[in-house]
């Protein structure tokens, strides 16, 4: 937390209560709007730190971040001026990037309040992405909110509120299974290949031909501990030398596949073949040799490389691109039904945040320090009184004197914080306050 | 005794319950829980067999309701015993209600305990009946993994990664857990039916009898051996063996029960009502 000498890093100094500044989120999503317009408004990181600082020395900004992702850009700010801030902030990004403001309008949506709250937390928790689940967003987010610290634009409000949606982007992901199915054709054929085989570990890969997905596949493999040999087919040799070396394998010409066919375990195949390339001939025989080990076909090509009646092969299982994508289709359904034991959690973080965001004012800083005290005076004057043979007058009189001390000793820090003058950070003093005496115990 | 009983099937049933929710719902407070409840009701079901013991002074397996209880006991503590070794837990979505439903057919059979025959009291009998209870417990989850087998390669098959898909291990680990318990509960069988003759010499003088519970037993035996030296030699794994599996634990139970009721013999004055 930033700490209240006045120095620097404080954020700019509010002559306003804190829990009186409203937080306010406007933004634009691959929902509301096409890709032109995202591309458009993109911001690099260099951009990003500009952008915060100029935006920080505008009069109704306290403090502010920005996220931007190649699916949303999004401002977050805390204003004393909210109506101001709806109205300038939409244009003040239109004009630095140099769009018509008219256009942005349309797609822009602004949440304020609880909602903005709960956008920041569905955001960073992947329910507002166009993959529900998908893990970086997290890691956007987390650079967004560097990028702010960076610059000194986010102060205590903006620094709360992103550390409660990472935990509960974490709560999120441990808790849900929102990110636990595969959603990509290369994952999925890894989680087919993982109720096939119990380890993949020791497993034997064959790739034919090259393409992005089937090496993805592999490359997948190679990380979930993969030790087994990988070989890789190529109807140019060149290349099935160049891919073997990437994946510390052995290159094979193309007509060594068949001969290979009873050593490996998985078959990626990915070739521009106009016809199938392994056919159930050629599975069928070696089935007894390979003393019925399951084999796993996965068929990525289009026209497929693959005879689909291999399927009806005993032990032999083969997936082509339509089926991984059906278990895609069905993985993403799973996610769907996830998401709302998600958004429960999300609900309970935004009454949480709210909580602390309402006690971050000066009255009940003060009310909960006072009750603090006097609570812990009176406990201790209790077990006094019980251990000694006072009279009713001496009782009197020392109940009087820690009264008397409680007050005197909440004068000064009463004080300042009603007032701690016009040029420090009244929020990050009451975030101070309420830590060093943990006044947020009960809410927390 | 019947309260003991009531308890011990209520403790089965309440497992087995668990077992079924953890299987539908993939809630994992609910695995703990399930097998917790199994154990206890395992350990009560092991008391009360103790009881009997003393009680008769003999095995408790003289008619068919201590018969199955029995089998039910060797059931639940083979399958708490591997649990470990094999990390099956979804195994107990069969293995409880299996258990459950044979405690509930002994409840519902006559518990009349016969005047104990002095030929049953021998060590033989007791290493014979226990090895082969053991032996066909692991047999009986032999074939319910089998089953397990089969029904996860059919949703890898058909493309159906909705239900079982999820829930169940992979094929090569049912695969090799089956056979891991064939090999378990074949070497038991094969001891056990090796001791059942030594005790049939001592009792009868002769070591086969033409009994049909002999018959079917070895019947059961060469079905398994067969199995095995199939995969052995042919790799007859995974689905071949699966199915094998469950043919083998059919054998078993019509062994265990059919001959009973079919067929006469000298098993049939403790297996039969």
């Amino acid at each position: 937390m930033n700490l209240p000498d006045g120095n620097r890093q404080a954020p700019k100094p509010q002559a306003v209560s804190p829990a009186s500044l409203e937080i306010i989120l406007i933004g634009v999503n691959h929902r509301t709007a096409p890709v032109e317009l995202r591309e458009k408004l993109g911001f690099t990181a260099e951009e990003t730190e500009s952008l915060l600082t100029t935006l920080r020395k505008l009069s109704f900004i306290q403090e502010v971040l920005l996220v931007s992702t190649c699916n949303r850009v999004e401002v977050l700010i805390t204003t004393d001026q909210p109506k101001t801030a709806r109205e300038m902030l939409s244009s003040y990004i239109a004009e630095w990037k140099s769009i018509p403001a008219s256009k942005l309008e349309s797609a822009v949506y602004v949440y304020s309040g609880n909602d903005a709250i709960r956008h920041v937390f569905r955001v960073t928790a992947s329910l507002d992405s166009m993959m529900l689940g998908e893990p970086q967003i997290l890691g956007q987010v987390k650079a967004a909110y560097r990028s702010a610290v960076e610059t000194k634009t986010a102060g205590v409000i903006l620094n709360r509120l992103l550390h409660k949606a990472f935990s509960i982007a974490k709560r999120v992901r441990k808790e849900t299974g929102i990110g636990g199915h595969a959603v990509s054709i290369s994952y999925a054929a890894i989680e087919l290949a993982k109720k096939i085989f119990d380890s993949l570990a020791d497993k034997s890969v064959l790739m034919v031909g090259a393409g992005e997905m089937a090496e993805l596949a592999v490359e997948h493999l190679i990380r979930s501990h993969h030790s087994g040999n990988i070989f890789v087919a190529n109807r140019t040799f060149s290349m099935a030398v160049e891919l073997a070396g990437r994946f510390n394998g052995t290159p094979l010409r193309f007509e060594e596949i068949h001969e290979a066919l009873p050593s490996v375990d998985i078959i990626v195949s990915s070739t521009g073949a106009p016809d199938y390339v392994i056919r159930r001939d050629h599975v069928k025989p070696i089935m007894r040799r390979r003393k019925n080990r399951p084999l796993f076909f996965i068929d990525i090509a289009v026209p497929r490389d693959i005879d689909p009646a291999i399927n009806r092969i005993p032990n032999a299982y083969l997936y082509d691109i339509d089926d991984l994508q059906g278990v895609i289709d069905e993985n993403i359904k799973i996610r769907h039904k996830e998401s709302v034991a998600a958004e429960r959690i999300i609900d309970e973080g935004v009454i949480r945040f709210r909580n602390w965001y309402e006690n971050l004012d000066v009255v009940p800083t003060i009310v909960a320090l006072r009750e603090k005290l006097h609570a812990i005076a009176a406990a201790e004057l209790n077990k006094t009184l019980h251990s000694l043979d006072l009279s009713e007058a001496e009782q009197e009189a020392l109940k009087k004197m820690t009264e008397a001390m409680v007050k005197k000793m909440l004068h000064d820090p009463t004080m300042f914080l009603k007032n701690p003058g016009s040029h420090r950070n009244k929020s990050a003093y009451l975030d101070l306050t309420r830590n060093l005496f943990k006044l947020d115990d009960e809410i927390e | 005794m019947t309260a003991a009983l009531i308890i011990i099937i209520f403790l089965y049933m309440l497992s087995s319950a668990a077992y079924l929710g953890f299987f539908m719902m993939q809630n994992k407070i609910l695995q703990p829980i399930a097998y917790s409840v199994l154990m206890g009701g395992f350990l009560l079901h092991t008391g009360l067999m103790g009881y009997q013991y003393v009680q008769i002074g003999q095995m408790p397996v003289q008619n068919l309701h201590q018969t199955l209880s029995f089998a039910a006991w060797a059931l639940a503590g083979v399958y708490l015993l591997l649990r470990y070794r094999f990390h099956l837990k979804i195994l107990g979505a069969y293995t409880a209600p299996l258990t459950t439903l044979m405690m509930i057919v002994a409840f519902c059979v006559p518990q009349t305990t016969e005047t104990p025959s002095t030929i049953l009291n021998s060590i033989w009998l007791i290493i014979h009946v226990a090895i082969i209870f053991i032996g066909e417990a692991a047999l009986a989850l032999a074939g319910g993994t089998g089953g397990l087998y089969l029904l996860q390669e059919h949703a890898i098959k058909t493309k159906n990664t909705r239900f079982f898909f999820k829930r169940l291990p992979s094929l090569e680990f049912l695969d090799s857990a089956g056979y891991m318990f064939i090999i378990t509960g074949f070497t038991l069988l094969t001891v056990g039916l090796i001791t059942g003759f030594i005790y049939a010499e001592k009792v009868w003088g002769k070591i086969w009898s033409w009994d049909p519970k002999e018959i079917w037993s070895v019947i059961t035996w060469l079905i398994y051996a067969a199995l095995l030296h199939e995969r052995l030699v042919a790799g007859w794994r995974g689905r071949r063996a699966a199915i094998m599996a469950i043919i083998g634990f059919a054998a078993l139970i019509f062994t265990f029960f059919g001959v009973n009721f079919f067929l006469e013999g000298h098993h049939n004055e403790f297996t039969r009502w």
